[in-house]
């Protein structure tokens, strides 16, 4: 398979600052489960990825495709079974432990198709959330922090609100706002139009789209929606665990598809 | 610095959010350290209650009885010769703590009538041995035994015969038979019996040779007057051994009679007290601990999706280990000093001496046991550590990917 090269996400002059150096590199990644019965299954083969700093990109796939086993190794919350993984240069599979904990929380922000937001806390809490894991200022300004990510995504009027009183997109600004809060290199988004409809949706990934660009983060975007994936800057499909680019098919072939 | 803080945040953002569940796992603990502080606070003293009984019987834990006779009349040894050996053997073994206790009839002129009635002759140390405490008046002291008019302590039974009411003024009985003596109630003692109780003290200032015939007559119906030692439990046997050997030598043709007054298995059986008390308390904390397992358990479970979303923020295993023991730990110990509070006050306002002691003052009646109170707390981080512990384990052996798609 051949390498799929990122590029950055184009900004004019006067956006904000390219963050140069903080790239994911997968070679030849794969991540192999051990079922029930003994038998190895493949969930991802050969994954060949470089994501470049401030980078759109989007995957595509079916169910069971090994989307989400690609977020997560893309996140440090699983490791491959072969290949490499590097994160800014720096092989990740020597990574355990605390360091890993504590890379995933400086270098990731994660956005999931349920929210996933801590229940019986307020907006506020649910975003400050990450930077109780932070050191120093970051941890000591938390709320400060939170309150004006929570601006950013539109939702500094709710930030008493307990995720109970929350629309659903709504709770996923709230989600959006924590996967930023920690100023992360990479949000990674796992289905994050997935519980909305359409038009909240849309919104909704718009905004996830300009949040993270406006800090100069990459985006990962895992979804079934063709809509969704077009609004990156580059698309790639999983297939089977393999991973190829959606341009690299047929002209209109598959477009209007939802790959479900 | 700030990790630390963290850890204390997050786990009082726990307690505070899941109210419910940490008032309910706080209500296990502290029923169950309440439970066990008040068992075993309560079971010391009733142990302290059953040995200051036997020992104001018998005498302390270890009392030896020394006496002597002579061997061919079985009479007493002379007075003073008996007090000079006596005194010589005290001195040798370095036994400071000792009293004198002779059985003696004598007649009371009392308003019903004269009766004869036993009386114990006994020195002023033989109270504090005795745990004998006047509930009115005092017990003897040295200068009764210069007093002219022999002092007495006697129970609330024999007062009454006198004529009842309290010992506000000095009260005097005659003390009959051929030279009659007015005998002066220092003090009076609540034995809770139904019959007199009287103790004289062993010397007045009245006492000469002509007493001897009537002592001796006393000591052939009672027995001699004898010396209680007050000795350490580990060397009874070793001094018991020395004064049956060495009495003899000093006083020529006089065999010492050596014996344990005590009760040697009480040690024992308050030992025995003691432990059963504190399995009773274990048992009650081990109940309360299995309620607070199972909510922290079931707490956990509910969390595992939380714990994951933590995960994903970058929290590490240690710290998801350690907020959890520290809500964990930290709420028990917090409902653990509120049981220890209440448990003392509890205790500590019970009528101990009517429950336990035929309303008997207790004379060492010790204030909430110590040793209870530290077990309370102690137990209550422990059975916060316990509780957390399992709990604490399964969420850092939570899988991140599985956690959030729980």
């Amino acid at each position: 398979m051949r390498g799929l090269d990122g590029r950055g996400r184009g900004r004019g002059e006067g956006g904000p600052p390219e963050r140069v150096g903080s790239q994911l590199q997968l070679t030849a990644v794969g991540r192999e489960v051990r079922l029930p019965s003994g038998d190895l299954l493949e969930v991802l083969s050969g994954i060949d990825l470089t994501i470049g700093a401030g980078e759109h990109v989007s995957i595509v796939g079916r169910s069971g495709s090994g989307k989400s086993t690609l977020l997560n190794v893309l996140g440090l919350l699983d490791a491959p079974t072969s290949g490499e993984y590097l994160l800014d240069g720096q092989p990740t599979d020597r990574l355990r432990g605390r360091r890993r904990a504590r890379l995933r929380g400086e270098c990731f922000g994660f956005v999931f198709q349920q929210f996933n937001l801590l229940p019986r806390r307020t907006a506020v809490e649910n975003v400050a959330a990450p930077l109780l894991y932070a050191r120093g200022r970051e941890f000591l300004g938390r709320t400060r922090r939170a309150l004006e990510v929570l601006d950013q995504v539109g939702l500094a009027a709710r930030a008493d609100q307990v995720p109970e009183r929350l629309s659903g997109g709504e709770q996923q600004r709230v989600a959006i706002a924590r996967a930023l809060v920690r100023r992360p290199r990479v949000v990674l988004a796992d289905e994050p139009t997935g519980a909305l409809d359409v038009e909240t949706g849309q919104a909704v990934m718009a905004l996830l789209a300009e949040a993270t660009a406006a800090q100069g983060a990459a985006l990962v975007t895992i979804t079934h929606d063709l809509a969704v994936a077009a609004l990156a800057d580059r698309r790639l499909r999983l297939d089977h665990g393999r991973l190829t680019p959606m341009d690299a098919e047929a002209p209109g072939a598959r477009t209007a598809e939802v790959v479900a | 610095m700030t990790g630390l803080i963290g850890v204390f945040v997050e786990a009082w953002g726990e307690v505070r959010v899941h109210k419910a569940r940490v008032v309910l796992s706080l209500v296990g603990v502290f029923l169950a350290v309440f439970a066990m502080t008040s068992v075993t606070g309560l079971g010391l003293i009733v142990a302290q209650v059953q040995q200051e009984q036997s020992e104001r019987s018998t005498g302390r834990s270890a009392t030896i009885q020394l006496s002597g006779f002579d061997q061919t009349t079985g009479a007493p040894a002379p007075a003073a010769e008996w007090d000079a050996a006596v005194g010589q053997l005290l001195d040798r073994y370095g036994v400071e703590a000792y009293a004198t206790v002779a059985y003696r009839d004598a007649l009371f002129r009392l308003p019903g009538g004269t009766q004869q009635l036993q009386v114990q002759q006994v020195s002023p140390s033989y109270g504090p041995l005795h745990r004998l405490q006047p509930v009115q008046g005092r017990w003897f002291r040295e200068g009764d035994r210069t007093s002219l008019s022999p002092t007495l302590v006697v129970n609330e039974f024999f007062l009454d015969m006198l004529g009842g009411g309290d010992l506000t003024a000095p009260r005097t009985v005659v003390l009959g038979g051929a030279r009659p003596v007015t005998a002066t109630v220092v003090g009076v003692l609540r034995d809770g019996y139904r019959s007199p109780t009287v103790y004289r003290i062993d010397h007045t200032g009245l006492d000469d040779a002509r007493a001897t015939a009537a002592a001796d007559q006393a000591a052939m119906m009672y027995g001699p007057p004898s010396v209680e030692l007050w000795v350490p439990s580990a060397q009874v046997d070793e001094v018991m051994a020395a004064l049956q050997a060495d009495l003899p030598l000093l006083l020529p043709g006089i065999s010492a009679n050596v014996y344990r007054a005590d009760d040697p298995s009480l040690e024992g059986t308050i030992d025995t007290l003691r432990l059963a008390v504190r399995a009773v308390g274990a048992v009650a904390l081990l109940l309360g601990g299995l309620g607070v397992f199972n909510v922290g358990l079931m707490a956990v479970r509910q969390r595992i999706r939380e714990i994951g979303i933590r995960r994903s923020f970058g929290a590490t295993s240690a710290r998801v280990f350690g907020a959890i023991m520290l809500e964990s730990v930290v709420a028990t110990v917090l409902a653990g000093l509120a049981a220890v509070a209440l448990a003392v006050a509890v205790v500590d306002n019970l009528p101990i001496a009517d429950l336990f002691n035929d309303g008997v003052p207790i004379a060492d009646l010790p204030g909430f046991p110590v040793e209870a109170a530290v077990e309370g707390l102690l137990a209550a981080a422990g059975v916060g550590a316990l509780a957390g512990l399992l709990p604490a384990l399964l969420a850092v052996r939570v899988k991140v990917i599985d956690a959030i798609r729980f």
